[in-house]
């Protein structure tokens, strides 16, 4: 429960002023995914933690960076409250600021949110080593440009993450999870046109040709869903989404290289369906094993969408789907706006960053 | 430093190369439409309006104005309320009305792709046939652009369950100061690189010029019902709004009402509203029949415990249009109370609705001026509507002080100065009280990553402290008396 602002603007200072970079690392669980290999002087920001704020009745929780994600998961619990996007914990290791810079969300993103909706508010480290607060712990504020949101997804190439207000929702009073027999061609077409329904679904996806549905909410409204929708009530629902959530359902296992889709979800799969998981009601494709890069980014942008290396292969590369001229012009403008020395993360995100 | 600004016989010639002659106003009378936004106490004439029909005139005249060093002020249907969309008198106000079409529906990817000047309603219109809408409902939904709830990230009634614009839109073509198209966001969930998206939502205009808007559609809910509670109090109903959320309940919309405006929108609408309670609750549940039922039981019964003086719920759908019809009008019926008003914008956290309306209504003795309290109590958005006389020019500048202590009392208890309406112009002047210089010159920095020229919109949004802006800097309102 410390706070450690002073150090960390000391370091940045420091890292400024000689112009050598710095590695920024929570809990050190995401280092081998979403981002490329970064060599800079690491700045650990395990010891920067502590719940600051929690007020149930405003759905708001304040907490330094540094954060363990199961602190608050447990606190929130204790209100019948939740993270509502759903990140995984990774072993008690993932931090708060950690989830915020990957912008990771669980299955009931579609749904929910993900962090980067629900974050009202950050305190940032610049690159010119002033701490800085942006949004607060208000539901709706359009005062300055969104520089909260702007962090979601940045993998913290434009200023240490300090502190991160978030909304909160209320647990979902039941649950339950149907399960159907299908290829993945009709599990996209059962997802989406669920979820076009006026009905409490709260995650969808498929593995190993079984589509899996979960329906959150008031509990009548769950059961009468269930008994209209059919199919097999799984018994080890819980299990199942939190696997999904950590990344440890067998299908994850492995240090294979591990691909991941952001796409329309309505559009067709494409990969060979034994190597594919699709989640997020077709938003999210995850692909297992060796995949031609180039030929996915081309078909995720045809799909409305982006390629990414999650994990293994060449993380010296570019992981990331390669960006038009305009749009990287624009990037690099923005990244020299935060960090005009390029101390934070050199290269994490793309080459060029 | 001062440079000249292009005169409008060379824009105009410049802009006729590719511009209709039909697209472009250059006499003042028929200019006056255009001279300010929803906020009408500033006003300013442009140097020329264009309404272009394609994107490639956008295109264009931005790189026309730009190599002019010409300002440009994007609008869309002129309903916004922080003189956003105001002309700069050196500047062309670009019009984005005439990009109206409602490109594609995928109804089961749950998406629309729309230009710029589609109005918010018709979004949902043209998706019901799906059984979808488009959630985002501000109280102008029927006239506002979605290009201009883009700019603004306009909220609305349900946001505190269904988001704000940023939260329902999936991706934007944009064009920047030079007339370069990017896009921005896609049919997916997020983005390879920064989230341009978060940016552009909510930047009035100054960070480029969004020709395309895909949306994310909802399924329509099975059922929606009001329950609507009078209290004796603010503060019991301020503790009631606590007690729904405790109870695990997001209501798709949570309205708080004060004494005045209560009497003021039954006056106007005739909605069955409690005249003698302190406080009014508008609370909606939407979802499944089942869902509902057990939602509205619950919340009735929550509102009896914590001394609701009466209670209605709709019964069908005309009821509910009824019981918000009053809500919805509360603007307008205000407005009768005095021949002009003042609509603040200040989000607060829930908690601190009690001492904050008590220290409104204690300032409302000190300026003489009379406020009615209109509140999106779920999400902590106060619109204190602040009645005044504009031909007494002694009332207008006391309703702008009292307009900016509200807002500075907003900040004091950890809120902000603007929660749905933006800052524009017309909150300018806050913005330190909100934020730092090095936040501000923060700002400023990614203002200029985007738009180094500083073309568009300039003298809105954000103060320009470092890069020398003199001769775009507007007039203050004061200045036009």
């Amino acid at each position: 429960m410390t706070d450690l602002n002073d150090t960390i603007v000391d370091a940045v200072t420091r890292a400024r002023d000689e112009r050598k970079p710095l590695y920024i690392r929570g809990g050190d669980s995401k280092r081998q995914l979403l981002g490329r290999d970064c060599q800079a002087e690491p700045l650990d920001m395990s010891a920067h933690r502590g719940i600051i704020d929690y007020q149930p009745g405003e759905l708001v929780v304040t907490a330094r960076a540094g954060t363990p994600l199961a602190d608050i998961h447990e606190l929130l619990a204790q209100h019948r409250q939740m993270l509502p996007f759903e990140p995984p914990l990774l072993g008690g290791r993932a931090t708060l600021g950690g989830t915020l810079a990957c912008n990771i969300s669980g299955p009931g993103r579609p749904w929910y949110g993900s962090i980067r909706d629900m974050v009202l508010g950050v305190r940032l480290v610049n690159g010119e080593a002033q701490l800085l607060k942006f949004g607060g712990q208000v539901m709706k504020n359009v005062a300055g440009y969104d520089v909260s949101r702007l962090q979601a997804g940045a993998l913290g190439t434009l200023g240490v993450i300090s502190e991160v207000s978030l909304k909160v929702l209320p647990l979902p009073e039941h649950s339950t999870t149907l399960v159907y027999a299908m290829d993945a061609t009709q599990a996209l077409e059962v997802m989406n046109r669920r979820a076009r329904e006026p009905r409490p679904l709260s995650g969808a996806f498929w593995l190993d040709g079984r589509l899996y549905l979960r329906i959150s909410g008031a509990a009548s409204a769950v059961e009468q869903t269930a008994s209209d929708w059919g199919g097999e009530r799984s018994q080890q629902a819980e299990d199942i989404w939190s696997q999904l959530r950590e990344m440890s359902l067998p299908f994850f296992r492995g240090d294979e290289a591990l691909w991941r889709l952001s796409l329309n979800s309505a559009a067709p799969t494409t990969t060979p369906p034994e190597a594919t998981l699709i989640d997020w009601g077709g938003a999210q494709r995850w692909l297992s094993g060796d995949a031609d890069f180039t030929r996915l980014q081309r078909s995720a942008a045809t799909a409305g969408g982006h390629a990414s290396l999650f994990r293994g292969g060449d993380r010296n590369g570019e992981v990331r789907q390669a960006l038009e001229p305009v749009q990287q012009g624009l990037q690099q403008r923005l990244k020299k706006a935060f960090d005009p020395h390029g101390i934070f993360n050199p290269g994490r995100l793309y080459s060029w960053l | 430093m001062t440079v000249p600004a292009a005169s409008r016989a060379t824009l105009q010639a410049r802009l006729r190369e590719f511009l209709p002659e039909h697209c472009l106003i250059d006499d003042r009378e028929s200019q006056r439409p255009f001279e300010c936004d929803g906020l009408s106490l500033y006003r300013e004439l442009p140097l020329l309006v264009a309404l272009p029909e394609t994107v490639e005139q956008v295109r264009r005249l931005l790189q026309v104005c730009r190599e002019l060093d010409v300002p440009v002020v994007p609008r869309g249907s002129g309903t916004g309320l922080c003189a956003g969309a105001m002309p700069h008198p050196e500047g062309l106000l670009l019009g984005l009305s005439k990009l109206d079409r409602i490109l594609d529906i995928d109804p089961l990817a749950g998406t629309a792709r729309v230009e710029p000047g589609v109005s918010n309603l018709s979004i949902s219109e043209a998706a019901s046939t799906h059984g979808l809408y488009y959630a985002p409902d501000p109280s102008s939904q029927i006239a506002c652009s979605i290009g201009g709830n883009v700019a603004e990230n306009s909220g609305g009634v349900h946001c505190l369950k269904y988001g704000l614009t940023v939260h329902n839109v999936l991706g934007l073509k944009v064009l920047t100061a030079e007339g370069e198209l990017v896009s921005v966001g896609g049919l997916g969930l997020d983005s390879p690189g920064y989230d341009l998206l978060a940016l552009f939502n909510g930047s009035e205009g100054l960070l480029g010029v969004v020709v395309e808007i895909t949306v994310r559609l909802l399924p329509c809910p099975q059922l929606a019902r009001v329950v609507m509670a009078g209290f004796d109090s603010v503060k019991a109903a301020g503790d009631a709004v606590g007690a729904v959320i405790a109870a695990g309940i997001i209501p798709a919309g949570l309205e708080m009402m004060d004494r005045l405006a209560i009497r003021a929108a039954e006056d106007f609408a005739a909605a069955g509203y409690p005249r003698d309670a302190e406080a009014l609750l508008l609370c909606e549940v939407d979802g499944t029949r089942e869902e509902v039922d057990q939602h509205s039981d619950r919340i009735s019964a929550l509102f009896r415990e914590m001394g609701a003086s009466s209670i209605t719920v709709s019964n069908s759908d005309e009821e509910r249009a009824l019981l918000w019809k009053g809500r919805k009008s509360a603007f307008p019926a205000v407005g009768r109370l005095a021949p002009d008003y003042y609509c603040m914008d200040g989000t607060i956290p829930r908690s601190q609705v009690s001492p904050v309306l008590e220290e409104i209504s204690r300032l409302s003795g000190e300026y003489g001026l009379a406020v009615a309290n209109v509140f999106h109590a779920g999400d902590g958005n106060l619109h204190p509507l602040i009645l005044f006389d504009a031909s007494d020019p002694r009332q207008i500048r006391a309703a702008e002080d009292f307009g900016a202590r509200i807002l500075d009392l907003s900040v004091e208890v950890g809120g902000c100065i603007t929660g749905e309406h933006g800052v524009g112009l017309e909150k300018l002047r806050q913005m330190p009280s909100q934020f730092s210089r090095e936040e501000l010159l923060q700002l400023e920095e990614i203002k200029s990553a985007f738009d180094p020229g500083l073309t568009l919109n300039p003298g809105k949004g954000i103060p320009i402290l470092k890069r020398c802006q003199e001769y775009r800097a507007l007039p203050t309102r004061d200045g036009h008396d």
